[in-house]
């Protein structure tokens, strides 16, 4: 693995880009969703995008990746076409998954995206098997399932945890503790809050990371993955972070949280704290991030446009596909 | 041509012999079918001729199992999951239907799951009221899962070959009380397959049509032998498959006896039993000279004492009564 002080500079320039890219992409959702292009609920990460663009990093094309409805930005950092993403997300024939998958339904296997997933938890055993189907197959390839701190007092994490020790599988457990599982607060969702004390159990190593740190997020996957790829079984990261906006697009995210508190991690955003990281550390300018942020509304503008630009689906295709 | 005559159970492990031998991605797992080698004996053996890589010991942990075995089909495998019983799939439904039967679709066809989900299903002896569920009908509800509940052991070998080879999800229900059930089969026809969709009729008449899958299908010929003694001449048509649905089988027996009674263990009310009924009086009214006939299982929970048990279950007099009810 390169550690993630040895990283080049495209490297670095990447995970902002990607940061920058995940956080324009969402403000565009909102704003299709407020103008009536895509109805029902629509699950933002803002705050959070340090995490899949640090965990992508220590991937490959060929690993599999389950995650959950706030998952826009591992498909985003794994490659996806941005624009048949958004015209998923907008219903469009053009969206990736025809129109059928929709906003919480994210699939594309040809970048090893296994889903996004509408029930919590729901998409860890589907990254578990990804995991015995390489070590079974002998293929190079490892599993990551990304879930939320809300998301680990479904019984299935634990059944699934219990199988990766067991069989040693090379999967990552990547929990994106933001402090609150949908509206409730941990402290009163978990009798142990410090979530990753649970995986001791499974015989399953635990390391807690600030999710707000990019390069610390990437390391922690990275050498997680190494440890996959050679052997040595599953790992559970706790990712420190917070949402800054609601649960969802209509959840101010303020009658369970005080505005102080929300205000306080707006100044602690990823974005905020990698833009003053690669200035100090002369890996960019500010002109070279004032660029990367026009190019990056660019390519959501772009995803933007083909999208709308897309037909719906072919009404007859409701009936068609639902067997192979 | 070794023509062998052996049980279901024989039937449904020499299947699985052939298709983990022919290809390399078929593998099972399940609740002590390993080393144990089954709690009902289908899978005796397999670990000893397999080994781990082919034949997987699981905790008991029905959503994880299906769970995994689904993002394995998903990622190369041909996961072949053993049900203890079919009852403990309650547990996994979260994973048979959120996951494995919508994947294709949710994907817009570009993930499959060719996942077969088998095991004992419906009453066994005094299982009581946990262990004893008919749920192929809660699966034919579900869009994306196949379902399939042969009765006898040539078709439990050819249906089965047909599950592990279909690139869908495929539910394989064995009654418990059919794996005793003894047939021939042409051990040497390593590619003997059954297509899903095609009803067959195990009995000719021309007076009356009885419908029935699995186990019933049993009590209906029975039923049928002693219904000729008072002179009336019955047809049994075996489902085998109920989705996909051979409508046109049971149709065109319909068309020819204009009577019918559909026979199921399954809780009469809203099971799939009820479903033929309704596409037969849809698709069959002017045929029909009485109403359609249902057979079904009492709706309780299965109570523990046999007696009490075998009230729950339909048999040759139920089936009897009804056709004699209807006219």
């Amino acid at each position: 693995m390169i550690p993630a002080a040895e990283l080049i500079d495209a490297d670095l320039i990447g995970l902002y880009r990607t940061m920058l890219t995940m956080r324009h992409f969402e403000e565009a959702l909102m704003v299709q969703s407020t103008a009536g292009n895509l109805r029902g609920s629509l699950h933002l990460a803002r705050g959070q995008e340090a995490i899949p663009a640090g965990v992508c990093l220590a991937l490959r094309q060929s690993d599999s990746i389950t995650m959950t409805y706030r998952g826009h930005g591992y498909v985003l950092a794994k490659g996806c076409d941005l624009g048949r993403i958004m015209a998923e997300i907008c219903g469009r024939a053009d969206g990736i998954c025809g129109g059928k998958g929709g906003k919480m339904h994210i699939f594309d296997p040809e970048h090893g995206v296994l889903g996004a997933n509408g029930i919590v938890a729901g998409g860890i055993p589907t990254a578990a098997g990804a995991a015995l189907s390489a070590k079974l197959l002998k293929e190079d390839r490892i599993a990551v399932t990304v879930f939320g701190d809300g998301a680990i007092n479904q019984g299935v994490v634990h059944e699934v945890m219990n199988m990766a020790g067991l069989w040693k599988l090379p999967l990552i457990f990547l929990c994106e503790n933001n402090h609150y599982s949908e509206m409730t607060p941990l402290d009163r969702s978990s009798a142990v809050t410090k979530l990753s004390d649970r995986t001791a159990a499974y015989a399953i190593e635990s390391v807690i990371v600030d999710g707000n740190d990019v390069l610390a997020v990437y390391e922690a996957t990275a050498m997680a993955a190494d440890k996959a790829r050679t052997g040595g079984g599953a790992t559970f990261i706790e990712a420190m972070t917070y949402r800054t906006c609601g649960h969802y697009n209509l959840d101010p995210g303020l009658s369970y949280r005080t505005k102080e508190e929300v205000a306080e991690w707006e100044t602690k955003s990823p974005i905020i704290r990698f833009a003053a990281w690669l200035t100090e550390n002369s890996k960019a300018t500010t002109q070279q991030l004032l660029d990367i942020e026009a190019e990056s509304k660019g390519i959501v503008d772009d995803a933007v446009e083909f999208a709308l630009a897309s037909p719906f689906p072919d009404e007859a295709t409701a009936l068609q596909g639902v067997f192979v | 041509m070794p023509i062998v005559n052996m049980t279901y159970r024989e039937a449904v492990r020499a299947t699985l012999v052939d298709e983990i031998e022919r290809d390399a991605n078929v593998f099972l797992m399940g609740e002590d079918i390993g080393r144990y080698q089954g709690t009902f004996r289908v899978t005796q053996g397999l670990f000893e001729q397999f080994k781990e890589k082919r034949v997987l010991d699981t905790p008991i942990t029905e959503p994880g199992i299906v769970g995994i075995a689904t993002g394995a089909a998903m990622t190369g495998l041909r996961p072949v999951v053993e049900m203890m019983t079919m009852s403990f799939s309650i547990l996994a439904l979260d994973q048979i239907i959120n996951h494995a039967a919508k994947i294709h679709y949710m994907t817009g066809g570009q993930a499959k799951c060719p996942l077969v989900i088998r095991g004992p299903g419906g009453a066994a002896n005094q299982l009581s009221a946990q262990h004893s569920h008919s749920m192929e009908g809660w699966y034919a509800h579900c869009p994306g899962l196949k379902v399939v509940a042969p009765a006898f052991p040539e078709d439990a070998a050819g249906l089965l070959r047909a599950a592990i080879r279909d690139d869908n999800p495929v539910i394989f229900t064995e009654n418990p009380g059919v794996y005793t059930v003894k047939g021939d089969i042409n051990t040497d026809d390593k590619d003997f397959v059954i297509p899903f969709g095609k009803a067959k009729v195990v009995r000719e008449g021309k007076d009356i049509t009885l419908i029935a899958y699995s186990r019933m299908v049993h009590v209906c010929l029975h039923a049928a032998e002693l219904l000729e003694k008072d002179g009336l001449s019955v047809e049994v048509v075996d489902v085998r498959c109920l989705k996909p649905l051979d409508t046109e089988t049971l149709y065109n027996s319909v068309r020819k006896t204009h009577r019918a009674v559909v026979v199921y263990e399954d809780w009469k009310s809203g099971s799939f039993g009820a479903e033929i009924a309704a596409r037969i009086a849809e698709e069959c009214f002017d045929d029909l000279d009485a109403p359609v006939g249902r057979v079904g299982g009492l709706n309780v929970p299965m109570p523990y004492s046999r007696v009490l048990e075998l009230q729950c279950i339909p048999n040759e007099q139920d089936v009897i009564n009804c056709v004699h009810k209807i006219g």
